[in-house]
């Protein structure tokens, strides 16, 4: 091997806290040679990005490198003066984030900020610069690269702003890229496109890659090796294949025991969350940082000295950093046989929704020109979930997804069609007109772990309350229904006396479940509960939902942009698509062809741990329309590879009913949707 | 903790068990105060001066309008009156802590009742929106747009200028002013999921303001009143130099620079001494407000 572009030895990083000094990098070594794509995958709060900003020597006032080398292009990083580092920063080393808006000025065209780059670093014309703009922007396959030179970055969108920021990154031409979460917060359709233009930058450039990512399948995609860090250190490293088909730490192997995919489900595999959660790095063990968590940790040689990372046997370049490597077992793909459909009987539905229309008037009307048009969030839409089922709602930001959650709910109010709770229609009913008994029979899981509980109210507070409210319970057997509530989600009953700021994401959330548990509800509204969770947490938390739905035989609407977990808990999936429903019914139905062509084209981009699962993917063109500009036949038609031709355009697709619970929307006939389709999810059998 | 500590918090506990935890809270964010040295010297001057008010009958060398004829022909500091006399031969250093007193009443009483005001004018006007929220912010809009002033002598020349009229004419005139501070942060706090939960269980409109947002707007709603309480001791220290303060006899910082400000090229002392008591307050409310911004700023 050529001498490696990146040397980092021994690195050593501290943080000054109000707890003191935290060694957050105790000592990390890894190397990287030119044009190489190297992943670093680990939970948060694992020193990912600590190494990203101690590359570039980022780490702010707080942080500071304590030890060891960062040798790039043969220069030392950890101790080169301010002026060298600004030349490196931007010219030999860029960086990509997770939040494009921030990268980019809001005030500046985004032609300017591109041309900026080379005028700054190399001194370049501003005509020449120009050319290299436009270049570069037809690189990253922005449509009409000239006229979104002269764009703000708020003209937008989330896809094209990152494609923007890349092309920032790469007009230097870049030995070094470091790309932190750059895919994090796209949908999946975006993310695999941007992913699949990173590759083929990657190749075209030679530019190497340091790609840091909580997603272990967009890793497969992009990476050649990988690393898993845990608590600052690298407990596994070595190619892409050898990490994903033969881990050899637990660590590793407990990343992708929890993580759903495509081929699992609740009936089949239980995920198998990692015990615990990531340790501060305040009190670091001898030996294994791991050892606390480990369901394979033995007493005394864990933890009685370092532990050296030792080469695996027949894999040069995969090390692995645990005693015990040699002695586990092989691992094995968790996977199920494909299972005949959900032994449920066609119940009668508890949450029903029919013809279900939600309009948006404008606010305010315009002084000049043509009035604002609505905006239909959702347009007749057709959908029932009986007792003890999840009813799953799949589709991109903007597919009305949580509109629909909010019109069940009694937040927001129908604008036509009905909606029917447990018989009673409730869509025309807001919350705060809801008898206590109805109130009490849907209640709401939200996303977001930082506000879904008030800062200033304690745990049992907040449970108490709606103990109180819900069930009318008194003041005085408040606390044993707090306790036996958080004792259902697994929590502590000492929890109760807590302030949510002292509480973890995950423990949040679980308060979060406790708290919609209070009135024994018959349906349960999820509104993306475990997207801001890591994935062993997100792993906990779905098991329990799973776990408590079928034990209470509640209804559990679940919204989620996240396939591999729908295909893990839900027994009936509707794919929306701007505020329609392109295709409905069970879970193993929607999963497996025929496909509606959104669905068929959701499926493709879903990233998969897996280096042998190849499919065909399925790019798709230009944006999500907006929806106030819905086309007048199939709202897909825009974007669909399979479009037909003007019938697409012009007529509203016919629902086709496949079988007695499974209906596409589609022009194309579902046995010609089945002749051309392939299945994208192998129905694995165990043991590949 | 335990499961007993968890119950207990959530049943009625004994009350002197939960004064002694109010208490312990108390201490804790005192102490925490001092992280911030701004908080510390600025709790440390008005601290300073709510003991020399409270001490003022004890400490006070002379009764606050006693004169000392003898004094008159020379005011200046000497040994008998340590920050000399006025021209009516009163000690100053008395008038000064006796002065104190009905300051240190009227200013943080006039923020309470201001925050108490704007906070509920604020929060309806936030959470309701539409026309209830167009309506308070205009009428605050109003009462903004006038001079004050102005609006103080209108209303005091007619009321007449008592301790009350004069925290009733500060509560009306600085409630607009929170209730836009408030009003803004409600906006962005009632869209909160934890709002949409309350809604969810069935919470009154009043609960959900007062309960679920009121509580997280109080960091710089704290902040605020307390830089408002220094510019209240500056408003009662103008309304007195107008002469529609507190009535006379009775010492009222800035009635002592009316007094005496015409012999400032003779005896600047007489008009300065009273002037840096009201700066010193003022100093004191502004940099613990510094601090306590600094303090919410860190968490």
């Amino acid at each position: 091997m050529t001498d490696p572009l990146l040397d980092v030895r021994d690195l050593q990083v501290t943080y000054t806290t109000r707890a003191g000094e935290v060694p957050v990098i105790p000592g990390l070594s890894l190397s990287l040679g030119p044009g190489e794509a190297l992943g670093l995958v680990g939970e948060s709060g694992c020193g990912k990005s600590t190494v990203a900003l101690s590359i570039v020597r980022y780490l702010g006032r707080a942080g500071r490198i304590t030890g060891g080398r960062i040798v790039f292009e043969g220069r030392d990083l950890a101790t080169l003066d301010d002026a060298a580092l600004r030349a490196i920063r931007g010219r030999r080393i860029a960086m990509v984030y997770q939040d494009p808006m921030a990268s980019l000025n809001p005030v500046m065209t985004v032609g300017r900020q591109l041309m900026e780059v080379p005028m700054v670093h190399e001194g370049v014309g501003a005509t020449p610069a120009r050319q290299r703009a436009l270049a570069m922007l037809a690189e990253v396959k922005l449509a009409d690269p000239a006229a979104v030179m002269d764009r703000y970055p708020h003209q937008l969108s989330g896809g094209q702003q990152q494609r923007i920021v890349i092309a920032m990154a790469l007009i230097a031409g870049p030995a070094l890229l470091i790309m932190d979460e750059p895919t994090t917060g796209l949908d999946v359709t975006v993310e695999a496109a941007v992913l699949d233009l990173v590759r083929e930058l990657r190749r075209r450039h030679r530019s190497a890659i340091l790609f840091i990512s909580h997603n272990l399948g967009s890793v497969v995609r992009v990476c050649d090796r990988v690393g898993v860090m845990y608590r600052g250190e690298i407990v596994e490293e070595g190619s892409v294949r050898h990490i994903f088909t033969n881990p050899r730490h637990p660590y590793t192997r407990g990343l992708l025991d929890c993580l759903p995919t495509l081929g699992r489900d609740k009936r089949q595999a239980p995920l198998v969350p990692i015990a615990g959660q990531v340790e501060s790095a305040v009190a670091r063990p001898i030996g294994c940082g791991f050892a606390r968590r480990c369901p394979h940790a033995e007493v005394g040689r864990c933890t009685s000295c370092p532990i050296v990372a030792a080469v695996v046997a027949g894999e040069p370049g995969h090390r692995v950093a645990c005693v015990r490597a040699e002695e586990l077992a092989r691992w094995i793909r968790p996977s199920g046989t494909a299972t005949a459909p959900g032994a449920e009987a066609a119940t009668e539905p508890v949450i029903a929704v029919h013809h279900l229309t939600k309009v948006y008037e404008p606010r305010r009307r315009r002084r000049f020109g043509r009035p604002r048009p609505a905006v239909r969030a959702l347009a007749d839409v057709d959908l029932a979930a009986g007792r003890r089922q999840t009813l799953a709602i799949v589709g991109e930001s903007g597919c009305g997804k949580s509109t629909l959650a909010r019109v069940l709910s009694g937040i927001e109010m129908a604008t036509a069609g009905s909606v029917t709770l447990g018989g009673v229609e409730v869509g025309s009913l807001p919350v705060d007109a809801r008898s206590r008994a109805l109130r009490r029979r849907l209640q709401m899981v939200f996303q977001n772990p930082d506000s879904t509980l008030n800062p200033s109210h304690t745990v049992g507070y907040a449970i108490g309350r709606a103990l109180r409210l819900l069930q009318g319970r008194g003041p005085a057997d408040l606390a044993a229904g707090v306790a036996r509530l958080l004792e259902v989600v697994r929590l502590p009953p000492a929890v109760a006396a807590r302030k949510p700021r002292n509480l973890s994401g995950g423990e949040k959330q679980r308060v979060a479940i406790a708290r919609a548990l209070a009135g024994d509800p018959d349906v349960i509204v999820a509104d993306e509960p475990v997207s801001a969770l890591d994935v062993s947490v997100q792993a906990a938390v779905v098991n329990l939902m799973a776990e408590i739905q079928a034990a209470r035989g509640a209804t559990l609407v679940f919204i989620s942009h996240d396939l591999a977990v729908v295909r893990y808990l839900a027994d009936l999936v509707a794919v929306m698509y701007l505020g329609t429903v392109a295709e409905v019914g069970p879970v193993e139905r929607v999963f497996a062809p025929p496909y509606h062509p959104y669905t068929e084209a959701l499926l493709s981009a879903v990233p998969v741990p897996d280096p042998d699962h190849e499919v065909a993917r399925i790019l798709l063109e230009g944006p999500v329309p907006r929806a106030d500009e819905r086309p007048r036949g199939c709202p897909f038609a825009t974007r669909c590879p399979r479009r037909l031709g003007a019938v697409c355009d012009e007529t509203p697709p016919p629902v086709q009913q496949l079988a007695s619970d499974h209906r596409i929307a589609c022009h194309i006939p579902g046995d010609e949707l089945r002749r051309l389709q392939t299945p994208l999810v192998e129905p694995s059998p165990a043991g590949r | 903790m335990s499961t007993p500590a968890a119950a207990e918090i959530l049943s009625a506990s004994p009350p002197s068990a939960a004064r002694l935890r109010r208490l312990a809270r108390w201490r804790r964010r005192l102490g925490a105060l001092r992280a911030s040295t701004p908080a510390s010297v600025g709790l440390a001057m008005i601290l300073a001066w709510v003991v020399l008010a409270l001490l003022a009958p004890v400490i006070a060398p002379y009764p606050p309008n006693a004169s000392d004829l003898g004094a008159l022909a020379h005011p200046t500091p000497s040994k008998a009156h340590w920050l000399g006399t006025d021209h009516l031969g009163r000690d100053l250093l008395s008038r000064i802590l006796w002065g104190a007193r009905p300051v240190l009443v009227v200013a943080p009483l006039a923020v309470l009742g201001a925050a108490a005001l704007g906070s509920l004018l604020g929060l309806t006007a936030g959470y309701y929106g539409r026309w209830v929220g167009l309506l308070v912010t205009r009428a605050c809009d109003i009462v903004l747009s006038f001079p004050v002033i102005i609006l103080y002598m209108i209303i005091l020349a007619h009321f007449g200028s008592s301790a009350w009229n004069i925290i009733g004419v500060l509560t009306l005139t600085k409630a607009p002013i929170i209730a836009r501070i408030v009003r803004g942060m409600t906006l962005d706090l009632r869209e909160r999921e934890y709002v949409t939960a309350a809604k969810m269980r069935g919470e009154s409109a009043l609960y959900i303001m007062l309960v679920e947002i009121l509580p997280n707007a109080r960091g710089p709603l704290v902040v605020d009143m307390c830089l408002r309480t220094g510019y209240n001791v500056v408003i009662i220290g103008v309304l007195g130099f107008l002469g529609i303060g507190l009535p006379p006899p009775d010492p009222d910082w800035g009635g002592m620079v009316k007094d005496t400000y015409g012999m400032m090229m003779v005896w600047p002392h007489m008009a300065l001494f009273p002037c840096a008591a009201i700066s010193s307050l003022v100093v004191g409310f502004n940099l613990l407000a510094v601090g306590l911004r600094e303090l919410g700023l860190r968490d």
